[in-house]
C-alpha cells in the first residue's frame, strides 16, 4: 500500500491493473493463480495477469502473455462451489477458462529517442539465439513436463471412472434393496404383520465422493498450454531446418 | 514532509564570486600549471605539501578555483578533467557505513548501466509535475571491484527554485526500504537528474547523497535533446581547491557502458522496433514471424559484409587483414557435409519434429474428448 501511495506522489500510474508472474517452461495454470486472479478481477473488472516466461525468452523472442478469467469462470469462482454438478451446469471446458488478451507495446517519442541512442551506443552484439538449431533439450524438457501432467490427468481419470462405477453399483444396490423391501412388505402384509418402516435409503448407502472436478479442469488447461507451446516450437524449428537445407543445397 | 536542503547555495556562490574578480588578473598561460596544481593540491591534502607546489598554490589558487568552479557549473571541460582524474585525487571520504567504493579513481572508471534505468528516467520525466524543469531520483545497484553496476532506480519528488532546492528525503528513504524488501542486494549508488547541465543545486543534492552512499554517482540524461542527441553522462565528484581553505567540488565524468542480461537484450530489441512503426505501436509477433525477422537481420548483416568485400576488390577501401581473417572464418563456418549425410540428418530431425507435433495434437484431442465424456 505504501508503494502505491509513493508512486502516486511521483505521478506514476498507481491504479491497480493486475499482476505479473514468471513461469517455468509454461507451467502456470495452477489453483493459486486462479485464486489470485479471481481476487484481483473481483475487485477490479479489467485486471489481467501477465505471464512472463524467461526460458522461452532466452530462446530468442520475448514471451509475454496476458490472461483474464472468462465471465463464466468468474461466476463459478464467486459461488465458491467447485463440485461437479455446478461445473457441469456452467458448462465450462478447459479451453474456455482463460481468455488471452493481445499485448501491444506503445512508446512515447522520447522513448524512441532513447532507443536510437541505445542502438548507437550499446556495443553488445546481436543475439542470434533465435536461429540456433540445437534446441532439442528445450523440447525434451517441455515434453517431460507434458508427460508428468498427462500422468496426473490419467490418474484423475481413473479415479473418476471408479467413481462412476461405484455410483452405478450403488444405484443397483439401492434398487435391489428397495425391491427386497417391497417383497418383504408384501409377504408381511400377506401374513398380517405390520410392514417394516421404509428406511432412509440415503443413510444406508452413502453415495461415494465425486472426485474434484476443478483440478481436472486445471490440469487439462495446463496440458493445453503445453501442447500449444510445443507446436509453436516445432513450427519454428521446422522453418529453421528448411533454411539450413537451402544453405546446404546452395553449397553443393 | 520535506527536508529542505537550502542554505548554502550562497556558500557556493561566494566561492564563485571571489575568484571571478581575480580571474581577469592572472593571464591564460598559468592556466595549465594551475590545472596540475589543484590536482596535486588535493593529492597533498593528506600528505605534506611538496615545496614547489606549495609555492605555486597560493598564487594560482584564485585562478585555479575559478576555472574548476566554472567547470563545475557547466559540464566539465574535457581538457582539464583528464589531468585531475588521473592524478590520484584523494577524496577525503568520511568514514561512512556501508560498502566503500575503491578510493582513488583511475581515469576510465566504468559505470555499467542497464537500459531499464534510462527507460524509467525518461518515463518519470514525462510524468513530471507541471512547471518542474527536471526530475531527480535515486540510483540503486551493486558495486564490483572494478565497476559499478546500476540496475534499478526510482524517482524522488523535489522542488527547485532560484535559490532553494527541496528534496523529499522521507520519501526517498521509504522507497528504498520498499525496494530493499524485494531485492536485498541493491544499494544506493547515487542519483540521477534530467537536463543538460549540472547546476549549483546539483552540488547540494550530491552532498546529501554522499551521506547515503560513499562516493555517489551522478547521472545526467539530457531530455531537452540539446545538440540533437539525448546525451547520457555519469559523474563522480572530486574535491578540489586549496587545502586548508574552503574546498570546492568538481564533477569528473566516468565512462558509461551498457550492460544487459540476455533476456533484457531481447526485450530491448523488441521495444526498439517501435522506432519504425508509424504510430509507435507494435504487437508481439508470432512464432514464424520471429524466425523471419531474425533471418532478415542476418541477411542485412551479410549484405553489409558483401558490400565491404566488393569495395575492397574494386579498390575503394583498403584491405584490412584482421577483417579478412574474420571473413575467412565466417565462410569456413558453414560445415561441409556430404550431401547424403546431411539428407539423413535433416530427415531424422524433421521426423522428430513432426512426431512431436502429432503427439501434441493427439493429446489435445484426447483431453477434449475427456471433457465431453465427463460432462455427460
Amino acid at each position: 500500500m505504501e508503494m502505491m501511495w509513493s508512486l502516486r506522489h511521483v505521478n506514476i500510474d498507481h491504479l491497480h491493473v493486475g499482476w505479473y508472474q514468471s513461469t517455468y517452461y509454461g507451467s502456470f495454470v495452477t489453483r493459486a493463480l486462479l485464486d489470485s486472479q479471481f481476487s484481483y478481477q473481483h475487485a477490479i473488472e479489467e485486471s489481467v495477469v501477465l505471464i512472463y516466461d524467461p526460458i522461452k525468452t532466452a530462446q530468442g523472442s520475448l514471451s509475454l502473455k496476458a490472461y483474464r478469467l472468462t465471465p463464466k469462470l468468474m461466476e463459478v469462482c464467486k459461488e465458491k462451489d467447485f463440485s461437479p454438478e455446478a461445473l457441469k451446469k456452467a458448462n465450462i471446458t478447459f479451453e474456455y477458462m482463460f481468455e488471452e488478451v493481445p499485448i501491444v507495446i506503445k512508446n512515447s517519442h522520447l522513448i524512441n529517442v532513447l532507443m536510437w541512442e541505445l542502438e548507437k551506443k550499446s556495443a553488445v552484439a546481436d543475439k542470434h539465439e533465435l536461429l540456433s538449431l540445437a534446441s532439442s533439450n528445450h523440447l525434451g524438457k517441455n515434453l517431460q513436463l507434458l508427460m508428468d501432467r498427462v500422468d496426473e490427468m490419467s490418474q484423475d481419470i481413473v479415479k473418476y471412472n471408479t467413481y462412476m462405477r461405484n455410483t452405478s453399483k450403488q444405484q443397483q444396490q439401492k434398487h435391489q434393496y428397495q425391491q427386497r423391501r417391497q417383497q418383504e412388505n408384501m409377504q408381511r402384509q400377506s401374513r398380517g404383520e405390520p410392514p417394516l418402516p421404509e428406511e432412509d435409503l440415503s443413510k444406508l448407502f452413502k453415495p461415494p465422493q465425486p472426485p474434484a472436478r476443478m483440478d481436472l479442469l486445471l490440469i487439462a488447461g495446463q496440458i493445453n498450454t503445453y501442447c500449444q507451446n510445443i507446436k509453436e516450437f516445432t513450427a519454428q524449428n521446422l522453418g529453421k531446418l528448411f533454411m539450413a537445407q537451402a544453405l546446404q543445397e546452395y553449397n553443393n | 514532509m520535506n527536508a529542505v536542503i537550502s542554505a548554502p547555495a550562497s556558500f557556493f556562490l561566494d566561492k564563485m564570486a571571489t575568484p571571478v574578480v581575480s580571474a581577469s588578473g592572472p593571464p591564460a598561460t598559468p592556466a595549465p600549471a594551475p590545472v596540475a596544481a589543484p590536482a596535486s593540491a588535493s593529492a597533498s591534502v593528506p600528505a605534506p605539501t611538496p615545496a614547489p607546489a606549495a609555492a605555486a598554490v597560493p598564487a594560482a589558487a584564485p585562478a585555479a578555483s575559478s576555472d574548476p568552479a566554472a567547470a563545475a557549473a557547466t559540464t566539465a571541460a574535457p581538457g582539464q578533467t583528464p589531468a585531475s582524474a588521473q592524478a590520484p585525487a584523494q577524496t577525503p571520504a568520511p568514514a561512512l557505513p556501508g560498502p566503500a567504493l575503491p578510493g582513488p579513481f583511475p581515469g576510465g572508471r566504468v559505470v555499467r548501466l542497464h537500459p531499464v534505468i534510462l527507460a524509467s528516467i525518461v518515463d518519470s520525466y514525462e510524468r513530471r509535475n507541471e512547471g518542474a524543469a527536471r526530475v531527480i531520483g535515486t540510483l540503486l545497484g551493486t558495486v564490483d571491484k572494478h565497476s559499478v553496476e546500476v540496475t534499478n532506480c526510482f524517482s524522488v519528488p523535489h522542488n527547485e527554485s532560484e535559490d532553494e532546492v527541496a528534496v523529499d528525503m522521507e520519501f526517498a528513504k521509504n522507497m528504498y526500504e520498499l525496494h530493499k524488501k524485494v531485492s536485498p542486494n541493491e544499494l544506493i549508488l547515487g542519483w540521477y537528474a534530467t537536463g543538460h547541465d549540472i547546476t549549483e543545486h546539483s552540488v547540494l543534492i550530491h552532498e546529501y547523497y554522499s551521506r547515503e552512499a560513499p562516493n555517489p554517482i551522478h547521472l545526467t540524461v539530457d531530455t531537452s535533446l540539446q545538440n540533437g542527441r539525448m546525451s547520457i553522462k555519469a559523474y563522480v565528484s572530486t574535491l578540489m581547491g586549496v587545502p586548508g581553505r574552503t574546498m570546492g567540488v568538481m564533477f569528473t565524468p566516468l565512462t558509461v557502458k551498457y550492460a544487459y542480461y540476455d533476456t533484457e537484450r531481447i526485450g530491448v530489441d523488441l521495444i526498439m522496433k517501435t522506432c519504425f512503426s508509424p504510430n509507435r505501436v507494435i504487437g508481439l509477433s508470432s512464432d514464424l514471424q520471429q524466425v523471419g525477422g531474425a533471418s532478415a537481420r542476418i541477411q542485412d548483416a551479410l549484405s553489409t559484409v558483401l558490400q565491404y568485400a566488393e569495395d575492397v576488390l574494386s579498390g575503394k577501401v583498403s584491405a584490412d587483414n584482421t577483417v579478412g581473417r574474420f571473413l575467412m572464418s565466417l565462410v569456413n563456418q558453414v560445415p561441409k557435409i556430404v550431401p547424403d549425410d546431411f539428407e539423413t540428418m535433416l530427415n531424422s530431425n524433421i521426423n522428430d519434429l513432426l512426431m512431436v507435433t502429432y503427439l501434441a495434437n493427439l493429446t489435445q484431442s484426447q483431453i477434449a474428448l475427456n471433457e465431453k465424456l465427463v460432462n455427460l
